[in-house]
């Protein structure tokens, strides 16, 4: 069977600088991985790589989704084929209601896989359901798209249009950032009602304390560039034990 | 819904190089002589039966105008323009007299379904139709009076608007028939000798609306004015007049499109409006004349003026614009905050792509007590364009508790384009409290990316990004043209982003 | 357009015709200096005095304001040095080094040239100028708008001034205070320009006064031309307190170079009519320049700020805030105008100017303009007018603070927003107290 994510030997620059430096990494349907690692390491850049961020320039390897070449696909693409970022600090679009986005990305996911689009009732009440899940305000879907909204918000929102949009791979990008436990606890709940034999998902961190909660059937430790260790869920206890160190020292 | 989305989907598929507005109309003209002169003046005046007071308004405009110059103070550039090389009338020559939308020219009626404006009652924009237990059917019907080049061919809606004592109809026919209302108020507001391009309005306009509230009366229906420029080289020169009485209110939409010419084509029209005691004027327009190729050539030159005149005490005139198309645009809706209490507003889209050159903004000048103004713009500019924002709000002496708030935004896309912001602020009273605020800035990458990873192309994350930049004007729109509009926004902007 | 209309030469125009024709023979500088002065004065009589159809002076209209042009000052004679050991009295106990410009001409004698620091020059301009020096020629052309009326008629006229330069790498712990006074012994005018070279990496502070008698009619023109190298930090003051009949037209020129620290002060609180441009050119990357102004303005004075702010390279930064409280008749008049050139992309610039209007006859026009051709920028701009806050007003009254005190209070705390952001304790304090004695003054 194809995986849903294969990474191989992945070397990518950001401004001439070398960031990912020959990663492997191969995520099936169905499993939760995590990547831990030091600031630096690259897995901020892993993500944007993945999403197709410009400015990210990939200078070797290959990244197949599916089988397919994902690196070839325009980032927009890739969204329409279930490639969904959770963003470490997601953006601001003034006057854009979060509704209105969320029409938008759906329905442009929609036409591009050749499906009709959500009619306006049908989508208010998918969104309004999935809402409600995550403890999201009818109010907030009004207001304009992350503008003014607490860090808490922001995630809860980000992990709802992963809940509307229904992606085949979820890169969470350091979710737990800015967010205190209860607030941690609802996005996780959020995720954890997506974990789906379907669906694999990344979840880079720094910190063990989100595992706690998104509990990863494979833990990896990425240090310059590349992943240097993998093992189950106790190595992220491990590590908060021990920390990154021995790593940063191995890498350098 | 049907007739917008359909002029929506034509509007949609307009790029700079396929205007699909650039038909021509195959239909008999009935011109002035080529050139301007006291002869062409007369010529005018005499084609609209008028009576000697309005010829000799008409000459003193003449007059005043060859000892003017052209003003070129404005950030916009083009060669110079002949005076004496263009066709000051053009009407189409009515095949007998028009006394019913059956009889008017079929080539013209064509035209404008292919505009998708509803000439007819039963065609009305976007949700006219009664939705089932919708009682309030009144407030979304449009009443059109459709200029085609200069002469208002059509007037729907009328019967409904006398009853309710609305007149609403072409200007040349107000002169006819309502005298002493259009001697009373034509030129009380923009006076014929106040720019060289209004002055010459004065002198050679050929037709437009005219529309007058009687007292306490709120006007049933949305007013709208569809304006079209047909004939090869002729200037087209508009004259609106609307007066709102004491406690009076009425909404007017001006929309405008133009076929494809080579030549740029001019444009200079004028629009006064009257609010006395009490009395509110909410004037829309939403502008996508040609704006000439990809290569800069051709498009209109589109040069405004317009001006409301808060004459009565808690009067109020607001202003709303979306500006996509022409060439040039050179155009500064104005408020005289006159009646103590009045208040004016001015909401502005300008959007440049291409080599368009827009100079807009808006005057308000507050001159009564306790008057207030909002001004809020936003520019656009993309492509090789120049977009420029210029306003001015002044305080008199007398104008106690004069209060503005200004706020202009302007967004570049891409490298190619300028956007400028030229406010001038002015308080002569201390009691007077102006804020301005100005930002130029990009659509962030960051932005546009997060779009994108959802799913959401370049061009779609664009226009998403610019309409919630726009909202705040939007907003302000009638439903019916709001929806229009901001599909023009994304339409206009298409090719701006590679 | 402005150039096609020539109205009738006024008095003060024909009178600076005749000046410049029966002085140009004894005005400083060789025979490129004279080809330049008379390139200059071409362009001023083409245009003649600015008018408010000249749009940069549209609210300043200098051939109204200005009805005759008087004589170029003579040179200061014993007496009229002895009476100007006073000037400069904000900044005489800060122990700066003072170099003093009577009527229009350096004084050595009055002026501290002893122990210069390592890397510091100073000359007067007049000598420069006589030896006709490259530095001087050139930098009296190209760096001069050609159609900048008041500038083209300095460059014309100037008669003396300073030249400062301070070599690459060097440090002027000691601020340069450069002092203007006119004695008024006679009604004239004063016609000064000086030209301060940083070197690359270099640190300095000028400060320059300018000021004069209450009871005379006269005319100052001046111009400072300021070079600030790559990475070098330059501060510099303006204090403008010149007498109640003066009118007095400034114009600094400034170029400054990449990665350096530019600071500009303006202090306006004296003056008939009052006219500062400021061209600022930010001509290297990585730059920061910081503008401030501040007019306490009373009586029916006029005075005017122009600021143009050139960004002509990337990544700079810059902040311009300018305040102005206008009492009485007086009117205030600030243009400020950012440009950001298609090459100055990721250009940082925020421009806010607020004025206090203090009486019903008060005026105060503005025009904050931004004309951006990059994209990649972050610029805009804020401004308000109004009069004081009533809340605040009765807040403080109902503690028990009579009225006038807390007007003076509360115009305190708006001018102390511009004071406030000074480094130098010596000349913050300093000009806090003039704050202070304007306020006083109001009564």
């Amino acid at each position: 069977m194809t995986a849903l994510l294969e990474i191989r030997n992945l070397q990518a620059e950001i401004a001439g600088r070398k960031i990912l430096d020959g990663l492997d990494l191969t995520v099936n349907a169905g499993e939760v991985h995590a990547i831990m690692g030091p600031n630096g390491a690259g897995k901020s850049t892993l993500s944007y790589v993945l999403a197709g961020k410009p400015g990210y320039e990939v200078t070797g390897g290959e990244v197949l989704f599916k089988g397919e070449d994902l690196l070839a696909m325009p980032p927009d693409e890739r969204a329409a084929k279930g490639v969904f970022l959770a963003f470490q600090y997601p953006l601001e679009i003034p006057g854009v209601a979060t509704m209105t986005f969320l029409r938008a990305a759906l329905n442009a996911q929609r036409r591009k896989r050749g499906e009709e689009e959500l009619s306006s009732p049908d989508l208010v009440k998918r969104v309004r359901e999935t809402a409600k899940n995550l403890g999201i305000d009818a109010e907030m879907l009004r207001r304009p798209l992350n503008v003014g909204f607490s860090g808490g918000e922001k995630k809860r929102n980000e992990t709802m249009q992963m809940a509307l949009l229904e992606p085949l791979l979820c890169v969470l990008d350091e979710t737990d950032s800015g967010l205190d436990i209860d607030a941690l606890k609802i996005v996780a709940n959020g995720v954890n009602q997506l974990r789906s034999k379907e669906r694999g998902m990344i979840v880079i961190t720094h910190y063990q304390r989100l595992l706690d909660y998104i509990v990863p059937d494979i833990v990896h430790v990425l240090s310059a560039g590349r992943i240097v260790r993998t093992g189950g869920k106790e190595l992220a206890l491990e590590l908060e034990s021990t920390g990154y160190a021995q790593y940063q020292s191995e890498a350098a | 819904m049907a007739a917008v989305q359909e002029t929506v989907d034509r509007v949609r598929s307009i790029d700079v190089e396929q205007y699909k507005y650039g038909f021509v109309t195959e239909i008999e003209s009935d011109k002035a002589p080529k050139g301007l002169s006291e002869d062409t003046v007369r010529f005018i005046s005499a084609k609209k039966s008028e009576p000697a007071w309005m010829l000799e308004w008409r000459l003193e405009a003449y007059r005043r105008w060859l000892t003017m110059t052209e003003p070129g103070w404005a950030r916009v550039e083009y060669p110079k323009i002949d005076y004496q090389d263009l066709y000051y009338y053009s009407a189409p020559k009515p095949k007998k007299q028009v006394s019913s939308l059956d009889e008017i020219d079929p080539e013209i009626l064509k035209t404008y379904e292919k505009l998708g404006i509803p000439l007819r009652e039963v065609a009305m924009l976007e949700g006219v139709e009664p939705r089932p237990g919708e009682a309030d059917t009144a407030k979304r019907k449009i009443a059109v009076d459709a200029v085609f080049d200069s002469v208002s061919v059509a007037t729907t809606f009328k019967e409904e608007l006398m009853k309710a004592g609305v007149i609403f109809m072409p200007i040349s026919e107000a002169i006819r028939e309502h005298p002493d209302l259009v001697k009373k108020y034509l030129g009380s507001v923009v006076p014929t000798s106040d720019n060289f391009f209004a002055t010459l309005n004065s002198a050679v306009f050929s037709d437009g609306s005219f529309v007058y509230v009687p007292p306490g009366v709120r006007c049933p229906m949305e007013l709208s004015t569809y304006f079209r420029i047909n004939e090869r080289n002729t200037g087209q020169f508009e004259r609106t007049l609307i007066i709102a009485d004491k406690g009076a209110y009425v909404s007017y939409l001006e929309g405008c499109t133009a076929p494809q010419r080579d030549e740029n084509q001019l444009h200079a029209a004028v629009v006064e409006l009257v609010a006395l005691d009490d009395a509110e004027i909410k004037y829309s327009t939403v502008q996508n004349w040609y704006p000439g190729n990809s290569e800069g050539v051709g498009g209109i030159y589109n040069f405004v003026t317009k001006r409301g005149d808060c004459r009565g005490a808690n009067s109020k005139i607001s202003w709303t614009q979306v500006e996509t198309g022409s060439a040039i645009t050179w155009k500064y809706p104005s408020c005289i905050l006159r009646g103590d209490n009045s208040r004016g507003e001015f909401y502005s889209i300008a959007i440049s792509n291409g080599y368009q050159q827009v100079d807009s903004g808006t005057k308000m000048i507050h001159l009564g007590r306790n008057t207030t103004s909002r001004i809020i713009s936003k520019g656009i500019a993309a492509g090789k364009s120049q977009n420029t924002y210029r306003g001015l709000v002044t305080a008199h002496r007398k104008a106690t508790g004069a209060r503005n708030f200004t706020a202009c935004d302007s967004l570049l896309i891409g490298d190619q384009c300028g956007a400028h912001t030229v406010p001038y602020v002015e308080a002569k009273n201390s009691s007077a409290l102006f804020e301005h605020e100005a930002t130029t800035s990009k659509i962030s990458e960051d932005v546009l990316f997060y779009c994108i990873q959802r799913g959401l192309s370049q061009e779609e994350a664009v226009g998403l990004v610019v309409n919630g930049f726009v909202k705040d004007v939007l907003q302000q729109l009638p439903m019916e043209f709001a929806v229009e509009a901001q599909k023009l926004i994304s339409i206009s902007l298409e090719g701006s982003v590679g | 357009m402005g150039a096609a209309i020539r109205p009738a030469r006024t008095i003060a125009e024909l009178g600076l015709a005749d000046i410049y024709a029966t002085s140009r023979q004894s005005l400083p500088g060789g025979t490129d200096i004279a080809a330049v002065r008379a390139a200059a004065f071409n362009h001023f009589a083409l245009a003649g005095l600015p008018h408010s159809r000249v749009e940069a002076w549209k609210y300043t209209d200098l051939r109204r304001l200005m009805r005759d042009a008087k004589p170029l000052a003579a040179p200061p004679d014993i007496k009229a040095k002895a009476r100007v050991h006073d000037a400069g009295a904000l900044f005489a106990t800060l122990g700066f080094r003072r170099l003093v410009i009577v009527n229009g001409a350096f004084a050595a004698d009055l002026s501290d040239l002893a122990g210069l620091e390592t890397g510091l020059t100073i000359r007067s301009m007049a000598e420069a100028l006589a030896l006709d020096e490259p530095l001087l020629s050139q930098g009296l052309g190209p760096m001069v708008p050609a159609d900048e009326p008041a500038l083209a008629l300095n460059t014309a006229l100037a008669g003396d001034g300073v030249v400062i330069t301070v070599l690459p790498g060097a440090t002027i712990e000691r601020p340069i205070h450069l002092v203007f006074v006119n004695t008024g012994a006679a009604a004239a005018a004063m016609v000064t320009r000086s030209l301060v070279v940083v070197g690359g990496g270099a640190r300095a502070t000028f400060v320059e006064t300018h000021e004069g008698p209450d009871h005379q009619d006269y005319q100052v023109n001046t111009v400072l031309q300021l070079v600030v190298g790559d990475a070098a930090e330059v501060d510099h003051f303006k204090i403008t307190r010149e007498g109640g009949a003066a009118v007095h037209v400034a114009t600094l020129l400034a170029n400054i170079g990449a990665r350096a620290k530019f600071n500009e002060l303006g202090f306006t609180a004296g003056g008939a009519v009052v006219r500062n441009q400021l061209f600022v050119l930010i001509a290297g990357k990585g730059t920061e320049a910081n503008l401030r102004g501040l007019s306490l303005l009373a009586g029916r004075q006029h005075a005017d700020t122009t600021l143009a702010v050139d960004h002509a390279a990337a990544g700079s930064q810059s902040r311009e805030t300018f305040k102005a409280v206008v009492d009485d008749e007086a009117r205030s008049v600030f243009q400020g105008k950012i440009s950001v050139r298609p090459q100055a992309q990721q250009t940082d610039a925020k421009m806010t100017t607020r004025v206090l209007l203090l009486s019903d006859n008060a005026e105060a026009d503005g025009k904050p303009e931004l004309e951006i051709f990059a994209d990649d920028v972050q610029c805009g701009h804020g401004a308000t007018t109004g009069t004081l806050d009533d809340q605040l007003k009765f807040y403080l009254m109902a503690r028990g603070i009579p009225e006038k005190e807390a007007e003076a209070l509360l115009i305190q705390a708006f001018a102390g927003e511009v004071v406030e952001t000074i480094g130098h304790e010596g000349i913050r304090d300093a000009l806090m107290d003039a704050t202070l004695g304007w306020l006083g003054q109001r009564g």
